[in-house]
């Protein structure tokens, strides 16, 4: 009875509940004929898809900046870098290696300013944040209009000016890192060269946390009175943890667009922040505490029921089921963790 | 003082580029003061409370359309039709409030971003209720409210028996412009005036001061709280109710989604703060708002050759004016903190 009041402590409620519905789900699913491999290599691709952004919360989290609700700045950035590759009209790698390192600079330099921000409302910083992100993406939607691309590709056809709304990557970097090294193991597709990505950037913030600087970065976040009698500098610290949060956002939606296969401009980044919140609070970290382990468990948990509870969903009754199941759940994990105690596992 | 000053800047230069005739904007910002106006009211209460701006207005609005949906399932039109469906949504906009202020009280100190999530989450519950459950479960007499399969509403719903009814009550025959709403806007303002003289009201004003004082002189913090929350939210069932009989049709899953963002918009413009909200800034804020909103994609035509860049002004507008005045705050609330802690240090000093 101990052992198994430990584990389900362990475990946690809202993980619980989520695998138990997602089990659920896939038994159904195969109930129903639908195919088992290809439900598994959604979910693989969606995790991979997905996993960066949801590490883009682990810093801010650890430096006591709590879940940054603003990766629509990173996010900005990292079109722009992939924008400006495509006018160049390169392909292939060149393309994504120019991406990076046009969104790269961008997005730190965008990072530095943000955390500015941040030291001055702290206490505040998942209000404003949101808010924040929200004002950049339409301000950006002038931005897309008014831009100075030429390339045929991507403005609209008609009067040359204004980017489009959904622009394909299929002559840029389109499932690159999808296709490289990609093997089929009993009719699962792996995609090596999109998981390998993921782990090279999971691991450079494992070992940066491990570092001297990584660790005052987290004494920053524990406790701002504490570390200052510690004698850390805690401002110069988040606003180290804003700028790799903003970086990795940058990162995170040049990877997802490479494998969705389109670039997504106007509205589409105004909710970005969402579900990578809740696929990190669904992991188990808290408004305190994140780890690269609670980004594993809960990017797959949380891109896993949504990849498989969509068929099954549209099989069982019509189709916007899916959407409100996203809605609710994303939401309701957010506003659980809202409402803890701060350093309570949601 | 100086955000409505700005934005009237805007919005003259705005109104000289769109080209448009002084009488149509009259006509116009007549209709969307007194469709707006009570909305924008419901948010006074809160913030007042120190509960800050309270996006979960949105949550309000459903309970309004609920009460829509009523009417128009049971065919009552016209002006009975209107205060029918009022009448039908206060329970709802209890229940609703209530529970928003259960979950805001475990989220102190986070009551603007919990009650926007709270917001996004009740609009996942709402779709669940109106496409799935409806025709399954909750039966619905009115089939040509629900899509062809019988089973969830229409994403439109004609609102053409109570269109206008409350615009033109009483006044119809004098004048087309919406007198009655305008009364109706004018006792909200009124209730709310009066109401913080009242006890409830005196308790709900030391709150929003000082939370810790409150509790201390006696006053149950929690309870006043929910109160506050749940009077909003009834506002906001009846500002929605208004809201749409004016326009007319009622769009199933989408009328309710922006009300937040333009009536805290809206507030802010006006002058408001976190802190502190009037009717009179209620009153100029929506002005102002709606203003930008007729003219700037008729400004963004014939300034950039582009009305939708006019659009996405008006909705960077809209989200920046709340995101400069959440920056507004938060600062002087740290500031405040610091300048406690020195005096607290320098107390300990002398003490020592």
């Amino acid at each position: 009875m101990e052992i198994i009041k430990n584990l389900y402590k362990k475990i946690g409620f809202p993980r619980l509940i989520i695998t138990v519905f997602l089990i659920m789900f896939l038994i159904s699913a195969v109930g129903l004929g639908l195919s088992l491999p290809d439900l598994l290599t959604d979910i693989i691709n969606r995790f991979g898809m997905n996993a960066i952004m949801v590490l883009a919360m682990v810093p801010t989290i650890q430096a006591g900046t709590g879940i940054n609700l603003n990766l629509a700045l990173g996010v900005i950035f990292g079109l722009i870098g992939a924008l400006v590759s495509m006018e160049m009209g390169l392909q292939g790698w060149n393309s994504m290696i120019v991406a990076f390192s046009i969104a790269i600079p961008l997005a730190i330099i965008a990072g530095y300013l943000y955390g500015l921000l941040m030291n001055r409302i702290k206490g505040q910083e998942m209000t404003v944040g949101n808010y924040f992100g929200f004002s950049i993406v339409s301000l950006m939607c002038i931005f897309w209009l008014i831009a100075p691309f030429k390339n045929e590709s991507l403005v609209w056809a008609m009067g040359g000016k204004g980017l489009r709304v959904t622009l394909t990557l299929e002559d840029s970097f389109g499932s690159l890192l999808n296709d490289f090294l990609a093997f089929k193991i009993a009719g699962v597709k792996i995609p090596t060269g999109l998981l390998l990505f993921f782990a090279i950037c999971a691991g450079l913030v494992y070992l940066f946390t491990n570092t001297k600087t990584g660790t005052a970065l987290r004494v920053s976040g524990s406790g701002e009175k504490f570390a200052v009698s510690n004698g850390l500098n805690v401002d110069k610290y988040r606003i180290l943890s804003v700028i790799i949060s903003t970086v990795l956002a940058a990162i995170g939606i040049i990877i997802y667009s490479q494998a969705f296969g389109f670039l997504q401009l106007y509205n589409a980044p105004l909710y970005v922040s969402m579900p990578a919140a809740a696929s990190i609070l669904i992991g188990g970290a808290t408004l305190k505490k994140a780890t690269i382990t609670h980004v594993i468990i809960g990017t797959f948990l949380f891109q896993g029921l949504l990849v498989v509870a969509l068929p099954v969903i549209n099989i069982v009754s019509e189709g916007s089921m899916a959407e409100i199941i996203r809605i609710t759940i994303s939401n309701g994990i957010i506003l659980y963790a809202l409402t803890r105690k701060a350093g309570d596992t949601a | 003082m100086i955000v409505p000053i700005v934005f009237m800047a805007i919005c003259a230069i705005g109104f000289y580029y769109s080209g448009l005739t002084f009488d149509f904007i009259f006509d116009e910002m007549f209709f969307r003061l007194s469709r707006n106006l009570v909305l924008v009211a419901s948010l006074i209460i809160p913030v007042i409370s120190g509960l800050g701006l309270n996006f979960g207005i949105v949550i309000g609005a459903m309970a309004g359309q609920i009460g829509l949906l009523f009417i128009i399932n049971y065919g009552i039109g016209g002006m009975t039709g209107i205060v029918v469906a009022m009448i039908v949504s206060i329970p709802f906009a209890i229940l609703f409030g209530y529970l928003v202020g259960l979950v805001l009280n475990r989220a102190k100190g986070k009551e603007m971003i919990t009650s926007m999530i709270l917001g996004f989450f009740a609009n996942g519950i709402y779709q669940l209720v109106f496409i799935i459950l409806v025709g399954r479960i909750i039966p619905f007499s009115n089939k040509s409210m629900m899509v062809n399969s019988g089973q969830g509403l229409k994403n439109t719903i004609d609102l053409l028996s109570i269109r206008k009814a409350f615009d033109n009550f009483i006044f119809g025959g004098m004048t087309r412009l919406p007198i009655a709403p305008l009364i109706f806007s004018g006792i909200i303002f009124l209730f709310i005036f009066l109401f913080f003289k009242t006890k409830l009201g005196q308790d709900m004003r030391a709150i929003g001061q000082n939370m810790q004082i409150a509790s201390v002189a006696g006053i149950d913090v929690d309870k006043t709280r929910i109160k506050a929350i749940v009077i909003s939210t009834v506002l906001a069932a009846w500002g929605q109710i208004i809201y749409l009989q004016n326009l007319g049709t009622f769009n199933t899953y989408t009328n309710h989604e922006q009300v937040g963002l333009f009536s805290v918009a809206a507030l802010l413009i006006g002058g408001a703060s976190v802190e502190k909200a009037t009717w009179k800034e209620a009153v100029i804020g929506t002005l102002l708002f709606h203003l930008l909103f007729i003219v700037s994609p008729l400004a963004g035509q014939n300034l950039m050759g582009d009305a939708q860049i006019g659009e996405y002004f008006r909705v960077f507008v809209a989200y920046g004016v709340i995101g400069f005045a959440l920056i507004l705050h938060a600062m002087e609330k740290r500031n405040q903190i610091e300048k406690m802690d020195r005096l607290n240090f320098e107390d300990n000093k002398a003490a020592n």
